[in-house]
């Protein structure tokens, strides 16, 4: 029946080039009413380009987009929101120090306060969207920011909702109650264009599904009847590799014991950690599960010793106790650290890939001689990663910021890893990267724990915690639960306890929650 | 409307690029002021930036005039590549000239060989002290530097004007401010009988080349550039932020205070309140000008020293008031800061957007 009416949405053609690469490259879409279609992809597929371009943000080169079956021109996002698109960005636009109502009220200037509230609890109701107007958005869960965003976007009563990778910062719980609203709207005949690399998610929610690969559509599909793995496949383009992981037999002894750490944080949002316990053994890999902002931040720093001393509480890497020592001290006992911002921390934008491999690999590879720098050691080292790690790029004299997110995670990634620590602690080792190189990046770390070294792994994304890791434990509001077996517990009871306060004497208290 | 964007890249070719067009576009525009004022505007700026060059006595000048700009600059772009910005360079020179010059005034009559290198020292310990203020100031209290060094060259200048004018008054020197000339043995030898350059000039070969190795080959330079580029990322390297604010302030300082001290003891041979025509700031531009490459520094120094001296000359010849000279390196700035807006940015003008007003 669908067929017989114009899609909602047409685009023909679509072709975007940037400088240094093709984005979109002559892309058909058609979005009907009443469906939510996926748009899948890994990053860099050029996936953000094609919304941006429905969103009016760019201008495609060359191709066509025709909306209920008339052929229309989108100038910028004002002009979208007049024909009905709504679009939900990956990275919330919200201030923080602004209660909900204030920051809904900003995208609807003409709108009356009182008015506004009723409308947006109303609104909120129907669909399932519970909102707190006058609490202050730095108070509230990614869940509930999100939902300001999508009613946000309601109240303008879009046709077509365009949602960027919806659930990277949710709870299992918080995508659940996040699907049934997304199935709500499509039955209200409103199309829903949903952009994800969750295959998982896109097989369950989605009638309809678009493969970008490279730029390229690769293929239609109904995600139901595929399979993941069918799926995957068709966005990487190649067989799926999976890590091999190599079975403990003996334990080895502890190379990070953590005991009642507590910090206080300088930051104006920031967490403060408190009584966090944690153990990893060598030959394992203890991942560490939550929603971003409970704390991840300041347990590595923590840890990495770039926060300076905690306020209470033992650090003991590799046998010896490490609480007051400096980060350079730790990388010395065999400890390595590769925090979450990869621009501005791991690595430098502005600086060559050999100074970017010298930032952290000086004092342990001992690239200093006589008071000067061996330039030539740093640059084999940094041909070392980039052949290791398959970097892609020009040389090891390209700047930081000419890699792609993957590129630049798998040569960070590398530079820790070919210092051969006996520690590694990550944080968030794939995030944003493509699957590729996602891949790649797990599978070096998996041989890295096979040589006996020992791992913890800080991530949001419990697909990778339940895949690498030997161990779990979940961070949130700057405490720790008690660690657990990867096989003896379920992502829902994950999801459970990234919800609560954790007291370790009590492992049961999620039961009771 | 016109909308400035990032450019993805940054050639290094744009960035040396701009400093040159910006001394061309100055040459430029400085021809049409001088038209304006009914001048030729070829001739006078001939006098500007050829004449200075084609003589010995010229060159001699323009090297007396680079001396202590290099310096200051060199010691600057140490601070401005670690992000502290250390504008007091010209406090920190008369901190210097005062603290070297003292030693002068009180053995005025020594012909002891060791002087000369005390003052040096003490000229050196000077500036690093005056800088040490705003260090102490900024990683005690987290002041901003900016303003803590700026306000310290007026209490620098005061401080010269009181101590030229009262205790350390030449007592034969019918009551005009300033010290007795320094002895023999304080004075910087001369390099050529005549000709005002000295053995203090010689350092303008020596310390680009020292800077260089410390920012290119060394951990401390990489350090600074680190700090500078990424906070974060300097703390993840190991790098102790304080350490870095002292460190870099104390060597714009040192620097600033040995400038000044040679220039006490070389081309003026005693303290007057006006022991600066405004090196300290004249030196930011040309730690700019220069890119902040210590090698840049020295070619941007020895350019700015030719305006100066070519202002002179403009003064004496073509009857040009001496703010010219300012003017001079005020359009140059302004250029420099322009162009360099162009090779961070480009300039956008959005596409059928009106249509929409």
């Amino acid at each position: 029946m669908q067929t017989t009416n114009p899609p909602l949405l047409s685009l023909t053609g679509i072709q975007k080039t940037f400088p240094d690469c093709i984005a979109n490259d002559a892309i058909d879409l058609d979005v009907q009413s009443g469906q939510i279609h996926a748009l899948l992809g890994e990053n860099g597929a050029g996936k953000s380009t094609l919304v941006k371009i429905i969103y009016g943000v760019l201008r495609p080169d060359q191709g066509n987009i025709r909306w209920n079956g008339v052929d229309v021109q989108i100038a910028n996002p004002a002009q979208a929101r007049e024909l009905g698109i709504g679009m939900v960005f990956q990275h919330f636009s919200l201030f923080e120090a602004l209660t909900t109502l204030e920051n809904i009220a900003l995208a609807l200037p003409h709108e009356d306060h009182d008015k506004l509230r009723d409308r947006l609890v109303k609104t909120g109701e129907v669909y399932g969207l519970a909102l707190q107007p006058d609490r202050h958005v730095h108070e509230l869960s990614m869940g509930e920011r999100q939902r300001i965003e999508i009613v946000r976007c309601l109240l303008q009563d879009p046709k077509l909702l365009i949602l960027d990778e919806p659930t990277s910062v949710l709870t299992p719980q918080e995508t659940e109650t996040m699907f049934e609203t997304l199935r709500k709207l499509a039955a209200e005949s409103r199309a829903i264009l949903y952009i994800s690399h969750k295959l998982e998610e896109v097989r369950s929610l989605c009638d309809k599904a678009t493969i970008l690969r490279e730029g390229r559509r690769v293929d239609d599909c109904i995600p139901s009847t595929e399979t993941v793995r069918s799926l995957a496949e068709k966005m990487i383009g190649k067989r799926v590799k999976s890590v091999k992981k190599q079975l403990v037999t003996q334990q080895k002894p502890v190379s990070l014991r953590v005991s009642s750490l507590a910090t206080r944080s300088h930051q104006p949002y920031g967490v403060d950690l408190s009584d966090v316990q944690l153990e990893v053994r060598g030959g394992e890999i203890l991942g560490i599960a939550g929603i971003a902002g409970n704390g991840q931040i300041e347990l590595m720093d923590a840890l990495s010793g770039e926060a300076g001393s905690p306020v209470a509480g033992k650090i003991e890497i590799l046998g010896v106790e490490a609480t007051h020592l400096d980060t350079n001290e730790r990388r010395n006992l065999g400890a390595a650290f590769v925090p979450e911002e990869r621009i501005g921390q791991a690595a430098v934008a502005n600086m060559t890939l050999i100074e970017n491999s010298f930032l952290t690999a000086a004092t342990r590879m001992k690239f200093v001689r006589n008071g000067l720098i061996d330039w030539g050691a740093v640059s084999g080292f940094t041909q070392n990663i980039v052949r290791n790690f398959d970097v892609r790029t020009t040389g090891v004299s390209a700047l930081a910021n000419s890699l792609s997110g993957g590129n630049l995670q798998k040569f960070i990634v590398g530079r820790e890893i070919l210092q051969e620590p006996r520690l590694l602690i990550v944080s968030q080792p794939t995030w944003g990267v493509d699957a590729g190189a996602a891949a790649a990046i797990h599978e070096k770390i998996q041989l890295l724990v096979n040589t006996g070294a020992a791992v913890l792994i800080i991530s949001q994304d419990l697909d990778e915690i339940f895949l690498l890791c030997d161990w779990i434990a979940v961070i949130s509001q700057g405490t720790l639960s008690t660690t657990t077996r990867v096989t003896e517990i379920t992502p829902e009871d994950v999801g459970l306890l990234m919800g609560v306060r954790h007291t370790q004497q009590k492992k049961t208290e999620y039961a009771t929650a | 409307m016109l909308r400035l964007e990032p450019r993805s890249t940054q050639s290094l070719w744009a960035a040396w690029l701009s400093p040159m067009l910006a001394l061309t576009l100055t040459a430029v525009t400085g021809g049409f002021i001088f038209l304006a004022m009914g001048k030729d505007p070829g001739i006078v700026l001939y006098i500007y930036f050829i004449e200075p060059l084609t003589s010995a006595s010229g060159l001699s000048e323009v090297a007396v005039k680079a001396g202590p700009l290099v310096l200051i600059g060199i010691g600057l772009s140490f601070g401005f590549r670690a992000g502290i910005w250390n504008i007091g360079a010209e406090g920190q020179y008369i901190a210097g000239a005062i603290a070297g010059g003292g030693l002068a005034v009180y053995w005025y009559e020594s012909t002891s060989s060791l002087l000369l290198p005390a003052m040096l020292l003490t000229g050196i310990l000077g500036g690093m002290a005056w800088a040490a203020i705003p260090a102490l100031l900024k990683t005690r209290f987290n002041a901003n530097e900016i303003l803590v060094s700026l306000m310290l060259v007026y209490v620098a200048e005061l401080l010269l004007i009181h101590l030229v004018q009262g205790p350390w008054r030449n007592p034969m020197g019918w009551g005009f401010p300033g010290t007795r000339m320094f002895p023999d043995a304080a004075t910087m030898p001369l390099l050529f009988t005549g000709k005002r350059v000295h053995l203090g000039n010689t350092l303008i070969l020596v310390a680009p080349f020292v800077a260089w190795l410390l920012l290119a080959r060394t951990q401390f330079g990489f350090q600074i550039r680190l700090f500078g580029l990424a906070p974060l990322a300097a703390r993840h390297a190991g790098v102790p932020g304080q350490r870095m604010v002292w460190q870099s302030l104390l060597i714009g300082g040192g620097l600033a205070g040995l400038a000044g001290v040679i220039e006490a003891t070389s081309t003026i041979g005693q303290l007057i309140p006006d022991i600066s025509p405004g090196y300290g700031f004249t030196a930011i531009i040309v730690a700019f000008l220069g890119r902040l490459h210590p090698i840049g520094v020295l070619l941007a120094g020895i350019a700015i020293a030719v305006t100066y001296i070519g202002g002179e000359g403009a003064q004496i010849s073509a009857r040009l008031p001496s703010a010219v000279t300012g003017l001079f390196q005020g359009i140059i700035l302004f250029y420099l800061l322009a162009f360099d807006l162009f090779t961070r940015y480009k300039i956008v003008i959005p596409a059928r957007q009106e249509a929409r007003q």
